[in-house]
């Protein structure tokens, strides 16, 4: 059997009338970069918070990093990592002083937790920057510490919500190096975004519009079967033939 | 003619020079982009612009008019949309939209005429009594840049007005700036998105609070040196340690493909032959296009 990551099967979220998440199905692997994209308002982040064990779904069934989402989704929260470009780390700490807080609250600490903040210092070419009050650092340079934050205690699944969306490219490019990576040694990235150009960097994406999955594949296979030019332009039309809300 | 001109701008705070000596200048029914990374000068220098800030030294013009001595006189003609959203969530769409009129005196009839005209132009006209904030991301923005046109400005000076939106809002978005080209705006614009970049006029890369280039988008693609290859194939590890082991070029992942960055002097053969030598003789390769991000990505590494 396939070790999934991901697995979810009729995946529905209702607050009253309103279905936010309309029976989606999905199965990730490990080991892959997967762009969970979608307009705003579509219902990503509500389907993200039921991934991470947050919020109980209203019908449908699956896993997370092996653990059902209806019955066992107090285990998924601390088998998964979180990053957002919101994530907040403390201004007024360095990097690694903020590891080392985020480290405690993960149970890390004493000899194992320093090990494993060099590990990441080194991994992710913090070193130039690490001991740094992070309020002064661009922020390219916080995102990547945010991201060892959000690894410390090695999640096999780690969600990223818009993780470089709205970041110039050379800062972007240097991140999704790091991320490739990750991915290498078999870690599932699930990547929330509305941006094309975040998405191109994924190795398989879906599309969510009102609630359901329109579409699921690879993005250059997605452009290609619509014959158009590029991401931004298949999910415009793909998008708009679906209708808007305004 | 130009209708805003900056003239080797110098803007510091304590010490730490955020615009350093930036030209540049719009003309009517012209679109600039400006993009360029987090801390490179651009909110800065459109502060400016639009008189919000002081400056070091050179200057600013709006229709020959300085901002030093005739802000009076210039704020007319001007729209500004700054980066954060600066509406009153409390208020409604349309109450937001008094409000900003009667900062400028736009009142009565004229109003009225205006408000409608701007309610067709960005879709607002179902939302009119939801209050501003419980938009829509991409809706926010377009009552912003109503509030910013309700006293008919000729210079619009946007900063990042589309960061966080999502791509269909944002091609209504500039849909609604092609629009207020055809009748004669000079606008400015701030993105991180390549993509919008593409539908400037002009565009201004900036860094370090210096120009590093402007052209037209097809004068700053020809600018890159060198070419990029793609590489149909899933990138795994070990492929990516085998293609690093070729001479002379630059592979890199590109979602589910690789890219190959090649030399200006190494020809698409050379290429082939290198490829073949370490067992790649089989794989589908194309040439493609360097895109903007490419020609930025190219010209900040260079710094």
């Amino acid at each position: 059997m396939m070790d999934y990551a991901v697995v979810i099967d009729g995946l529905s979220k209702k607050f009253g009338a309103f279905a936010a998440v309309d029976g989606i199905s999905l199965k990730v692997e490990y080991g892959e970069i997967f762009g969970f994209l979608g307009a705003n308002g579509a219902g990503k982040t509500t389907a993200i918070r039921m991934l991470c064990g947050l919020l109980q779904p209203t019908s449908g069934t699956g896993t997370v990093n092996g653990f059902d989402i209806n019955r066992e989704y107090e285990k998924i929260k601390p088998s998964i990592g979180y990053m957002s470009q919101k994530f907040s780390l403390y201004g007024d700490l360095t990097g690694r002083e903020n590891l080392q807080f985020y480290g405690t609250v993960y149970g890390l600490r004493g000899g194992r937790l320093k090990g494993r903040i060099a590990e990441l210092v080194d991994g992710l070419s913090l070193d130039e920057f690490i001991d740094r009050p992070t309020g002064a650092l661009p922020v390219g340079w916080r995102q990547r510490i945010a991201l060892a934050a959000a690894i410390l205690h090695r999640p096999r699944i780690v969600f990223l919500d818009e993780p470089t969306g709205g970041v110039d490219p050379v800062f972007r490019r240097r991140f999704w190096e790091i991320l490739y990576r990750l991915a290498d040694d078999g870690t599932n990235l699930f990547v929330t975004t509305h941006y094309m150009d975040e998405a191109e960097f994924c190795s398989r994406i879906s599309i969510m519009h009102r609630g359901k999955i329109v579409v699921v594949g690879r993005p250059r296979e997605l452009v290609a079967s619509r014959g158009l030019r590029n991401l931004q332009e298949t999910f415009i039309s793909l998008i708009s033939e679906q209708g808007t809300d305004g | 003619m130009s209708v805003l001109e900056v003239t080797r701008l110098f803007k510091r705070y304590h010490g730490l020079t955020a615009v350093d000596g930036f030209s540049m200048a719009v003309e009517a029914g012209r679109i600039v982009a400006v993009a360029g990374p987090d801390g490179a000068g651009k909110t800065s220098l459109f502060r400016a612009a639009c008189g919000l800030i002081d400056f070091d030294s050179g200057d600013v013009t709006v229709g020959g008019i300085s901002v030093k001595t005739g802000m009076g006189r210039i704020k007319p003609l001007m729209g500004y949309m700054p980066q954060s959203f600066s509406l009153y969530p409390d208020l409604s769409v349309e109450e937001n939209l008094r409000f900003y009129a009667g900062l400028f005196g736009v009142s009565g009839d004229v109003f009225a005429s205006r408000r409608e005209r701007l309610y067709r132009f960005s879709g607002l006209e179902p939302f009119v009594k939801r209050r501003a904030g419980n938009l829509s991301g991409g809706m926010k923005q377009k009552l912003a840049l109503s509030c910013a046109l309700i006293h008919q400005p000729s210079v619009l000076i946007l900063d990042e007005p589309t960061t966080g939106v999502d791509p269909l809002s944002r091609q209504q978005f500039w849909d609604i700036l092609m629009s207020l080209r055809r009748d004669g705006a000079a606008v400015i614009v701030a993105t991180p998105y390549m993509d919008e970049v593409a539908l400037a006029d002009r565009v201004v890369f900036m860094h370090a609070g210096k120009k590093l280039a402007e052209g037209t988008p097809d004068e700053l693609r020809r600018l890159y040196s060198g070419g990029i290859y793609r590489l149909a194939l899933e990138p795994t590890a070990e492929r990516m340690a085998l293609l690093s082991g070729i001479e002379g070029v630059a592979p890199y992942r590109f979602g589910a493909d690789v890219h190959i960055y090649v030399p200006p002097d190494m020809s698409g053969g050379e290429l082939a032959a290198r490829l073949a030598d370490s067992g790649f003789g089989d794989a589908p390769v194309e040439r493609i296009e360097a895109g903007l991000e490419d020609v930025f990505i190219q010209l900040m590494s260079g710094q």
